[in-house]
């Protein structure tokens, strides 16, 4: 039996994208600009705050870092737990050593548990957003409309209850359904660190409103090149390097890039990567980056 | 049972903590721990993992084991004689049956004994409490007899674990754990009796990682060694460190690679006059008796203590 019809129909088949959510432009189309003190590259980075509990649902996906073995799987649940506890606290260090600033994504159901971080990152002016409300909260399509709301309103109320306002959101394990962006939106959180589509922040719409897009770039996640695909701290160092001297030549003397990379404390913060770490971090302050937060990028 | 929270142990941030140092005012407590380890040729399946990832016989994977008892093992022993290092065994205690030869060798230089299960094709997943405490109870039994030695620590066997292990083994007068790896400092652990300690092992600079699990060739192991050490032995001037390097013979003995690892504890061993040479029970007595109040006092002060003991409803 053949595909249905379906399958060879092309509704949105024209100039464009493909949904509503922000228009084409091309890279050679974008509008010129620099950021604050004629700099040509900014810097976000982001360190995200997450529990692995010891029982997650695993749906609709296993989170990455979620447990693996048999239950208890203490060991995979301690390696992670290690991150905000332990390795956190080196990065926040390192960042406090090269005068840098970084985005601070929270679980919802973390902020209570690992509130000395939470405090740690605030006290030494960093941006704390919102990370859903766990890791094993994953925003969906499988959800209702309903769930999904009741999923971020119970991640506004818990910040709420700790007396923050954050405006930026990262939904767990960077995953969406097609009502993610609009929910978030009517939960005035305006600030998205889910979508890489552009070297500059995008403002996307909303039926409830404008959300910013600000880059993250998913090609130099510490934990994917460092835990999935095996390569050293020293590669890696190199290639955020690499990455922020190549957008700040071709920013030039005229235009604006930005560089957005993940710090994940359970894989970053080990002792033996915090030399490449500081390599990382000195090599950005010394090449005169405007170090930036997810809400100071979606406000230029 | 609350099975999403261990509560094993309090949140407790790494900085601002009460200051560690070490016998002789050492940075940093370093401890080698080569699991010496026997594997069944044809051993009973746990329904919930099947001791060989292949169907048994896997005659390249039981061999290349026996391998390490019969070759590696020596010639590890002979790396650490050298350099004058006493190592924590890591002990399929099976293993005191099948090969005396390794436990009197190993006895007779002062190395330590913990308990790493009977064997490590068998797994605790679904032990009842009476089956657990007869492993625990063989595992004590087995290396007084035949080194005089009573047992203070345990890794459970292929970091299987069980909700009421730790607290079992606190029961038995263990003083530390190597099952828990989140923290580079040891903690006290909240079990129902017992002073018992969370002890920095390691997974991520343990041979089977590097070499099994990330793929890392001897070079680079050896640089991970050196770096991890750096690191910690640096933080450690601030308050006192813990650097475990669990090792297996049947990897790290291979011809290709020991000399690589020689490397790296040549680079520890240029740092002596800064750390302490310990084994897992020095470390675990002295926390115990020097730092364990300090800690909980600490955590207490903080507001972090959450009650309760491990796998139970109790935390806050």
């Amino acid at each position: 039996m053949p595909l249905p019809e379906e399958h060879l129909i092309y509704p949105h088949r024209r100039r464009g994208m493909d949904q509503s959510l922000y228009d084409w432009r091309p890279a050679t189309a974008r509008s010129k600009g620099r950021w604050p003190g004629d700099r040509g590259l900014a810097v976000m980075i982001v360190l995200p705050v997450e529990w692995h509990m010891l029982d997650p649902s695993g749906k609709p996906f296993k989170h990455p870092g979620a447990m693996q073995t048999t239950w208890p799987d203490l060991r995979h649940y301690t390696t992670r737990d290690y991150g905000p506890r332990v390795g956190a606290y080196r990065l926040l260090r390192a960042l406090k050593d090269a005068g840098l600033k970084a985005t601070v994504p929270v679980n919802g159901i973390a902020l209570d548990r690992y509130r000395p971080l939470v405090e740690a990152a605030l006290e030494e002016g960093h941006e704390v957003a919102a990370h859903g409300w766990s890791t094993d909260a994953i925003n969906h399509s499988g959800l209702s409309g309903d769930e999904e709301r009741a999923l971020v309103a119970r991640t506004r109320d818990a910040f709420d209850a700790a007396g923050l306002k954050p405006r930026g959101w990262m939904s767990p394990a960077r995953q969406q359904s097609f009502r993610t962006l609009s929910l978030i939106a009517e939960a005035g959180f305006d600030v998205c660190l889910d979508w890489e589509q552009d070297e500059v922040p995008v403002a996307m719409t909303t039926d409830a409103g404008v959300v910013h897009a600000v880059p993250l770039m998913n090609e130099l996640d510490d934990r994917t090149l460092l835990i999935d695909r095996r390569q050293t701290e020293d590669a890696w160092a190199d290639q955020v390097l690499e990455a922020a001297a190549y957008l700040k030549a071709d920013a030039g003397v005229d235009d604006r890039r930005v560089l957005g990379f993940t710090l994940t404390s359970y894989v970053a913060g080990q002792p033996f990567r915090m030399s490449a770490v500081r390599r990382i971090l000195a090599g950005l302050a010394d090449g005169g980056a405007w170090s930036a937060t997810a809400s100071e990028l979606a406000n230029t | 049972m609350n099975r999403s929270d261990p509560n094993l142990y309090d949140h407790w941030p790494y900085r601002d903590r009460p200051k560690i140092v070490w016998p002789g005012g050492k940075a940093l407590a370093f401890w080698i721990a080569p699991n010496i380890e026997f594997y069944e040729f044809d051993p009973p399946v746990n329904p919930s993992r099947p001791g060989w990832p292949r169907p048994a016989p896997d005659v390249v994977g039981y061999s290349q084991r026996d391998w390490g008892n019969r070759v590696g093992h020596w010639r590890l022993q002979d790396l650490l004689d050298r350099h004058e290092l006493r190592g924590s065994v890591s002990l399929s205690i099976g293993l005191i049956d099948h090969h005396p030869e390794i436990i009197e060798a190993a006895n007779a230089r002062g190395w330590e004994f913990f308990s790493h299960g009977i064997y490590n094709t068998r797994y605790s997943y679904g032990m009842d409490e009476a089956q657990e405490r007869a492993v625990l109870e063989d595992s004590i039994r087995s290396v007084e007899a035949a080194t005089g030695q009573r047992i203070r620590g345990y890794l459970a066997p292929a970091l299987t674990h069980t909700a009421r292990t730790l607290d079992l083994i606190a029961e038995r007068d263990f003083w530390y754990s190597c099952d828990l790896f989140q923290d580079d400092q040891p903690q006290p652990l909240k079990t129902r009796t017992g002073r018992l300690v969370s002890m920095p092992y390691s997974l991520e600079v343990n041979d089977v990682i590097g070499y099994s699990v990330m793929g890392l060739d001897p070079w680079r192991y050896a640089d991970i060694l050196k770096r991890h050490f750096d690191q910690l032995l640096a933080e450690g001037r601030e308050s006192g460190t813990v650097m475990c390097i669990p090792l297996h013979a049947y990897l790290v003995s291979q011809p290709n690679r020991i000399r690589a690892f020689e490397s790296a504890l040549e680079h520890i061993m240029g740092h002596r006059d800064e750390v302490w040479f310990a084994t897992g029970s020095e470390i675990a007595a002295f926390y115990r008796e020097h730092c364990w109040d300090q800690t909980v006092a600490d955590i207490e002060r903080r507001g972090l203590a959450t009650g309760g003991y491990g796998f139970d409803d109790a935390a806050a």
